[in-house]
């Protein structure tokens, strides 16, 4: 419908609307009075969700930010609470994600490259891996845990209980938000740009690899973004892979000497009683949730500073 | 200037453009290869416990104590469904009525702004909400906490509590997708109504809604697909004690949390409780399986119809 089209249907209906309330007399109260109701119902749903959100991050402050002093970051995880911090999960953290990162992008852009420039949607097995892919995003985050436990740390690849498991297993459990997030951003591409370079003789891969590839990078940037945001919070398959707690000193990516995160520790030092440690947890999560929160906003700063219209 | 005849031949087979394309397939191929690994790191040990446990037993005996030789996994299941279930019953109302209001009510600036909060509810951690269950929820539940009439006081760890943090979780997954699927229904169906004489709430209710009723029931699906998965939240919050109840007010144990506490430390393999987290886990896994497929197919439908 053109907008023109839309503007006079409205007007037809504005028209036999108010035809229809002239022969019908107005709404009578009571469906006033519901319709009211509703709406403030709607309003309640929005609001709930809005404090849900704010509560978490209030919380969260208000019980740790006696915490937030350096030794957050510069102290080691600690059987005593008043000495206790983040220092070795850290950095932990930072060795998971870099080596995650080092293996989802290329596989992820990949895959979505491969998907969307390459593909003949009509092949059952390119329709399989679409199901596949949808369905993997969807897949619980311990059953990760599982399949990293069984397949990379044990089982066939066999490599022990070390930190660089968890980035394979990590990589494995955001590559399908990548490609999604990739293809996304590589069907915006007009098809124009694609025919303008094939046309010119580039062959396929020319044309992907100088033309498409960096018309899209932006969004392909914001879905990496989103998947390190994701990855950076996910302790569940961590249990399974062997972090532990109270990891004194800095963890090695290759070395099966003990290995730990920091929303991992965040959990240990939580499930311990004494408000000390509730504190320290909390502060955890604040600084886990400042680090997330900045990078949404680079995410969302990413698309609208670099969003084409075509 | 005309064309030089010899650009117009076929030119030199390309191996370089072949080895890319062959990369990136396997790149793709990767996803089904995960899958693959799934299923058989799960099927291995779970055919080895069915070996030590019988089938029978596993799915209907009603106590789980792997320690014990009781491995009867409906505790678990009641569990994980107890956690869900009460959930749902918060999520499903706010998550709709957010969508609906977004998508129906709200001026295009409240929605602009109301949008991406809901995206940063979606995207912080569990372990993060697990915390906020522990230190804020299940305290306040406790305190305001209507005397004996409900079957209380709760104590430290409630499956209630964990039910209003999850419910927190996929309120955002409900409401994004419903939003979409309400967006979908063309303008001409509501326009119809309203021409009919039909009041906003009515054209909320009666049209918009069921037009886009499979991608709200996908938006309902994949929310329970993921709350059934949520390990640290039910860790932190429900407790870890095998129950056969409903009731919000108990500790209980879901079958994800049973893997995450089983499975830390080192269980040795091939002993009968290292092959029961993979049975749990292969369990859980079709149970979420079910509810993807289900949700992707009820998605593609409403695309389908509408754009």
């Amino acid at each position: 419908m053109s907008p023109k089209q839309g503007g006079r249907v409205r007007f037809a209906a504005g028209g036999a609307r108010s035809a229809t309330l002239g022969a019908l007399g107005r709404q009578h109260g009571g469906q006033v009075l519901r319709n009211r109701i509703f709406l403030g119902f709607l309003f309640l749903a929005v609001s709930v969700a809005l404090l849900g959100l704010a509560l978490i991050l209030i919380d969260a402050f208000l019980k740790g930010r006696g915490r937030l002093t350096l030794g957050l970051i510069t102290n080691s995880p600690s059987g005593d609470g008043s000495k206790a911090g983040f220092a070795q999960p850290i950095l932990g953290t930072a060795y998971l994600i870099g080596f995650m990162v080092l293996m989802v992008v290329p596989l992820g852009v990949g895959a979505a490259v491969y998907l969307e420039e390459y593909a003949d949607r009509d092949r059952w097995w390119n329709r399989l891996i679409e199901v596949n892919i949808q369905n993997l995003a969807a897949v619980p985050a311990i059953v990760y845990g599982i399949l990293g436990l069984a397949f990379i740390v044990r089982g066939p690849l066999d490599l022990g209980f070390i930190l660089f498991t968890g980035s394979m297993t990590l990589a494995l459990l955001v590559l399908p938000v990548v490609i999604i997030a990739s293809r996304e951003a590589l069907r915006a591409v007009p098809p124009s740009i694609r025919e303008g370079s094939l046309a010119l003789g580039a062959t396929q891969w020319q044309t992907t690899g100088r033309q498409v590839l960096p018309a899209a990078l932006p969004g392909i940037l914001t879905g990496i973004i989103l998947a390190v945001s994701r990855a950076v919070g996910e302790a569940a398959p961590l249990l399974l892979l062997g972090a532990a707690t109270f990891v004194t000193f800095n963890p090695q990516p290759f070395a099966d000497a003990g290995w730990t995160a920091l929303p991992v520790q965040i959990y240990q030092y939580a499930q311990r009683p004494q408000a000390e440690f509730k504190a320290v947890a909390a502060s955890g999560v604040i600084l886990m949730l400042v680090v997330l929160l900045l990078m949404n906003s680079l995410a969302i700063w990413l698309r609208n500073r670099y969003e084409q219209k075509w | 200037m005309g064309l030089r005849a010899h650009s117009l031949r076929a030119g030199r087979p390309r191996y370089g453009e072949r080895a890319i394309k062959a990369f990136l397939a396997l790149c793709a191929g990767l996803s089904v290869l995960t899958t693959t690994a799934i299923v058989i790191s799960l099927l291995g040990p779970t055919i080895g416990f069915f070996r030590d446990v019988s089938v029978l037993d596993f799915f209907s005996g009603t106590q789980w104590f792997p320690t014990q030789g009781f491995f009867g996994v409906l505790p678990l299941v009641l569990g994980s469904l107890n956690v869900v279930g009460w959930g749902l019953l918060f999520a499903i109302p706010i998550g709709l009525g957010a969508a609906i209001y977004l998508s129906e009510y709200a001026p295009h600036r409240v929605r602009k702004a109301i949008k991406p909060i809901l995206e940063v509810l979606a995207g912080v951690p569990t372990v993060a909400i697990g915390f906020f269950g522990i230190s804020f929820v299940v305290p306040l539940l406790r305190d305001v906490w209507p005397g004996s009439f409900l079957g209380g006081p709760p104590g430290f760890f409630m499956a209630g509590g964990a039910a209003l943090c999850i419910g927190l979780m996929i309120v955002p997954i409900i409401s994004s997708i419903s939003e979409d699927a309400m967006s979908a229904v063309p303008r001409a169906m509501r326009e119809g109504a309203y021409a009919l004489g039909a009041s906003k709430m009515h054209v909320a209710t009666r049209v918009v809604f069921p037009a886009a009723l499979s991608g709200v029931v996908a938006s309902i699906v994949l929310g329970v697909s993921r709350a059934v998965g949520e390990t640290m939240i039910v860790l932190m919050v429900a407790g870890n004690n095998p129950k056969m109840t409903l009731n919000p007010v108990e500790a209980i144990q879901a079958m994800t949390a049973y893997i995450g506490i089983t499975a830390t430390g080192d269980v040795a393999t091939g002993t009968v409780k290292y092959d029961t987290v993979f049975a749990v886990g292969a369990l859980l896994f079709a149970i979420t399986l079910a509810m993807n497929l289900a949700s992707i197919r009820m998605v593609r439908r409403y695309r389908e119809v509408y754009e």
